[in-house]
């Protein structure tokens, strides 16, 4: 195997893949998927709704073997219980005297064991593997379009709210007080937030999701100080990483979500130490200058 | 009767409430509070913490829906005024996250986002009202700068900034003198009396009372009701001062909550 990585020029090692068609199909998604979850999780963690990402990527997990089973798109499913979690979240918090991240732990797992034992009763060809860790280079060319069609959007959406969005997660009071309706924005993000998780599930998988949801963002928050600019690196980040995963995942065969998310969690470690204003080292160069 | 048309009169009301009940979960936070006031003045909101200061602003600003009573700014009812930008809000900013990767001109000009279309872009007309607004507080040459960058003082004068590019008519401004440096408070000051000249009308809730008798032209006492109301002079009474602060000398700095804390040492 290492001699075959010997003998491989760079060259050879990004072409040879894109021979394959199933390649073609998984780095596509794979990009515009990170593209996608890279954008969105600026607003996660600025809103500092990583939990909530962790939650409701969680949730979705009955709505997809749901889905699967009646034949609908796992996308439907996937969605209104996703959506339907944090509901009852909101529901529970202000029923009772439980702290909200008690209560976010409670229904995540509730929904999650309910995915679980669903899929060992239904036993159709429903793949638990391929639900909990995502399969992009077995994706089916039907997914594709569903992921096509969900990402696209998701972007729109993103694109068209930006500002109010960012205004929302900056300072909800202020956009309260000039007429915009916060509360319709905040289920217009938890909406996004479940879509971004299925198609996020699809490259990933539902356990390892959550790090699409926050990591680019998190890695980008620690490079700028503009909004636009920490977007702009997120999705670069993000899509930049899912390519070069599903590279490795290829070439070493190993898990592909697996392999992506160490990436960005690599590209993250290096931000973290290296970061020109807010890394580990940033200290040094300012007393050397 | 044309609102637009009758702001330009003297005695045109900008804020008018009457007999506002808010409750929390049955709890009472404030009832029948009621104030008119007029276009181009100054009014204070005195009381002490939990008189019910910040339940009158958020009734005001629609953030607490009242279960009794009637609020108009600029004749207009809470939500229409706010769609308008009639109604700008500059808060205490407790619940900001000063790490957010915005610019000072990017906050400030989030006080046009309500004039813009829905895709939020700046105009012309846009920019200049923040590079006014800017130029106003005195913090054009840190424009660029992140908003969390800035000292306390100067983060009050952005937040300012933005209602004031916001161009409304009615100012509310919760504490705005609390943890504010000398030259900011000179310059905050200032600006007041310059919006009462322009014709703004301006609610400020504050504890120091010295403030109060400096420029607010009238001055509401409250505890969980308007116990007074009127020009300041009339108003600012021992008496009247001691209904308010339930006997307690109204100095902010020794309220009832330490001299117990002392007591118990």
């Amino acid at each position: 195997m290492s001699e075959l990585l010997i003998s491989i020029t760079p060259l050879d090692w990004l072409l040879d893949p894109l021979t394959h068609d199933f390649m073609r199909r998984a780095l596509m998604v794979s990009a515009l998927v990170g593209g996608v979850c890279g954008l969105l999780s600026c607003y996660m963690t600025l809103k500092g709704w990583a939990l909530m990402g962790d939650a409701v990527s969680h949730a979705v997990m009955p709505g997809v073997v749901v889905a699967y089973a009646l034949g609908l798109p796992f996308s439907l499913g996937a969605f209104v219980f996703g959506v339907g979690s944090v509901a009852l979240i909101g529901f529970i918090k202000q029923k009772s005297r439980i702290k909200e991240d008690t209560v976010i732990g409670l229904v995540f797992t509730g929904f999650f064991a309910l995915g679980i034992v669903l899929v060992s009763k239904i036993k159709s060809n429903i793949d638990l593997m391929q639900i909990l860790f995502g399969s992009p280079l077995g994706i089916s060319q039907a997914d594709v379009k569903q992921t096509l069609i969900i990402s696209f959007v998701v972007i729109f959406i993103l694109l068209l709210f930006r500002k109010d969005l960012m205004l929302y997660c900056f300072d909800a009071k202020h956009a309260r007080s000039i007429g915009i309706n916060t509360g319709m924005l905040h289920y217009l993000l938890l909406t996004l937030l479940s879509l971004s998780a299925v198609v996020g599930l699809q490259t990933v998988g539902i356990i390892l999701v959550v790090a699409m949801l926050i990591t680019p963002g998190a890695t980008a928050y620690l490079l700028t100080d503009r909004f636009d600019r920490m977007t702009i690196l997120a999705v670069v980040s993000s899509s930049f990483s899912s390519v070069l995963g599903v590279y490795i995942s290829y070439w070493s065969d190993i898990e592909t979500g697996g392999s992506i998310v160490l990436v960005q969690t690599l590209i993250f470690l290096i931000a973290f130490l290296f970061a020109p204003k807010y890394g580990i080292f940033k200290n040094q160069t300012l007393i050397n200058n | 009767m044309n609102p637009i048309f009758k702001s330009h009169e003297k005695d045109f009301m900008r804020i008018e409430a009457d007999q506002v009940c808010v409750d929390y979960n049955g709890t009472v936070a404030l009832y029948d509070a009621s104030l008119n006031l007029k276009a181009g003045s100054i009014c204070g909101l005195v009381g002490m913490n939990g008189a019910g200061k910040s339940t009158f602003f958020k009734a005001l600003m629609g953030f607490v829906r009242p279960s009794r009573g009637k609020i108009r700014l600029n004749g207009l009812r809470v939500n229409q005024a706010q769609k308008d930008q009639t109604v700008a809000y500059v808060p205490q900013n407790e619940g900001i996250d000063y790490d957010f990767p915005v610019s000072v001109w990017d906050v400030v000009m989030m006080g046009r986002y309500g004039a813009m279309n829905i895709f939020r872009i700046p105009r012309e007309s846009d920019r200049r009202a923040v590079f006014h607004a800017l130029e106003r507080v005195d913090l054009l040459d840190l424009r660029n700068r992140p908003i969390g960058s800035l000292s306390g003082g100067q983060r009050k004068r952005a937040f300012l900034a933005r209602a004031i590019a916001q161009r409304a008519s009615v100012l509310l401004l919760d504490e705005p003198f609390s943890g504010v440096d000398v030259p900011t408070e000179k310059l905050m000051a200032e600006l007041f009396l310059q919006f009462r000249q322009e014709g703004h009308t301006i609610l400020i809730s504050t504890h120091d009372l010295n403030h109060v008798r400096d420029f607010c032209d009238f001055v509401v006492l409250i505890n969980k009701t308007v116990l007074a109301y009127g020009e300041t002079s009339e108003v600012f009474t021992s008496e009247n001062l001691n209904k308010t602060f339930g006997g307690i000398p109204p100095n902010p700095l020794s309220g009832p909550e330490s001299s117990k804390d002392f007591v118990n040492e």
